[in-house]
């Protein structure tokens, strides 16, 4: 018997494995950040115990490994009766995830508008939604760009971890050719220079829009 | 729905998990350790020397931070025997984690490095420092005090990381919560038990790192790091 080698063909497989590990970082960051944009509301809101509940969910987040929110959204979820496929699984998890840190770096970003900025709006009769649709949330979002966009290279990394659930994206398929042609380096060091090509202009992206940002404001 | 939860089974397998727990802890310190020290030393290097030393600093880096940790496992775990290194599986946790906290370690007191005024260094210049003494204690020093609470941060995120070891075998936490899964199949009770161990020893190491920073730096820098949390940079 022969092995087979890493070669162009398993270089493809490999390639169309990152698109799962795409579509899971979009999953997650759209569930996340609708998820987190709540957590991220009700950390600022003016009820002390919402606050306190959304503190503690980021907190208990960010506490906890990504793989125990993976191992316990996919027991958890096939105990409740559903029948989950991992991508599903997956995907719940890694919202979770997305949410916890998400939360908080907006919270963040809608705590760094001025605070005369709600006094201004305020004295102009404003609601409290009218506040954060007109005058806070165009802020905060400009501020947050940065930040966010550097949290989606994190969030494309940490889909890596689903590979342990069995979930077929990147990391899974460098095992799967690796199990097939025992040629770690070599395997490996691509599935790390797939990931290298995904993530790398993400953060280089990030630092622009930082510097744009700190271009623009006078702080 | 019917299940009825059952903690009780996972009493007799206390030494799994607190032999896990204690995998955990020893693997933890060790990298943050060799991985804070690894990371002064490159942040220093490049800034010290610039040109080709910045270059390859920035290069090793850029080439961890945006690559996945479970990744940078496989290469160590797997890619090393074939270049002639074997290593176990605990060895290649430990290297596998300090070779990605250094990485995060450089960035961040990178960023405190360059954060220094200029006219500090004129002002340590005019008191008549010598050039270590002005590296020591202008800008090496205040730097890391300033970032510290990013670094703990990054330490904690590191340790909560090391479960990720168990996909090379390594035999820390979250591996013994698989292995007591695999004899009692009492998937959800056990990992919601190891899930508020993590959670213990993540408050447990902030609090710890704080009292560290206290040590080191005073009282303003240990309350930062008790309330912050991981800062993701770009």
């Amino acid at each position: 018997m022969t092995l087979k080698t890493f070669g162009l063909d398993q270089f493809g497989f490999l390639l169309f494995s990152l698109q799962w590990t795409l579509v899971l970082t979009v999953i997650a960051l759209i569930g996340g950040g609708l998820l987190g944009f709540a957590v991220a509301l009700a950390r600022t809101a003016q009820l002390k115990p919402v606050r306190i509940a959304a503190a503690s969910y980021i907190q208990i987040i960010q506490g906890i490994p990504v793989l125990m929110i993976l191992f316990l959204s996919y027991y958890g979820l096939s105990l409740a009766g559903f029948e989950l496929p991992p991508l599903i699984a997956a995907g719940a998890s890694m919202t979770i995830y997305a949410s916890g840190y998400l939360a908080e770096i907006w919270r963040g970003c809608i705590q760094a508008v001025p605070k005369q900025q709600w006094e201004a709006s305020e004295s102009l009769a404003m609601t409290r939604l009218q506040q954060y649709r007109y005058v806070i949330l165009p802020q905060a979002i400009r501020i947050s760009l940065p930040p966010t966009v550097g949290f989606a290279v994190q969030v494309v990394k940490n889909t890596s971890i689903t590979s342990i659930i069995g979930f077929v994206e990147l990391a899974r398929a460098g095992q799967l050719i690796n199990n097939a042609t025992f040629q770690p380096f070599r395997v490996f060091l691509a599935v790390a220079a797939l990931y290298f090509v995904v993530c790398y202009p993400l953060s280089q992206l990030s630092r622009l829009l930082e510097r744009r940002l700190h271009v623009g404001s006078s702080r | 729905m019917t299940y009825t939860f059952q903690f009780g089974v996972l009493a007799q397998y206390q030494d799994q998990i607190l032999s896990g727990i204690w995998l955990t802890i020893k693997i933890s310190v060790l990298s943050i350790i060799l991985g804070c020290a690894a990371g002064i030393a490159l942040a220093s290097a490049r800034s010290i020397w610039g040109g080709a030393v910045r270059f390859l600093v920035d290069a090793y880096v850029e080439i961890i931070r945006n690559t996945p940790f479970l990744v940078q496992l496989f290469i160590v775990y797997f890619g090393l025997p074939g270049l002639g290194l074997r290593v176990g599986a605990d060895t290649a946790a430990l290297i596998g984690m300090t070779i990605n906290l250094a990485a995060y370690s450089t960035e961040i007191i990178r960023a405190g490095i360059e954060a220094v005024h200029k006219s500090q260094i004129e002002a340590g210049e005019a008191l008549g420092f010598t050039r270590f003494q002005i590296y020591r204690h202008v800008i090496l020093v205040p730097a890391i005090a300033k970032v510290y609470p990013a670094l703990c941060s990054q330490f904690v995120l590191m340790m909560l990381a090391s479960s990720i070891c168990s996909a090379i075998s390594t035999q820390e936490l979250a591996a013994s919560a698989a292995f007591v899964e695999s004899q009692t199949y009492r998937s959800f009770e056990i990992y919601i038990a190891v899930t508020l161990i993590y959670l213990a020893l993540a408050l447990v190491l902030r609090a710890a790192l704080a009292l560290i920073g206290m040590w080191l730096f005073g009282r303003r820098v240990a309350r930062r790091t008790m309330t912050a949390l991981p800062e993701v940079q770009a």
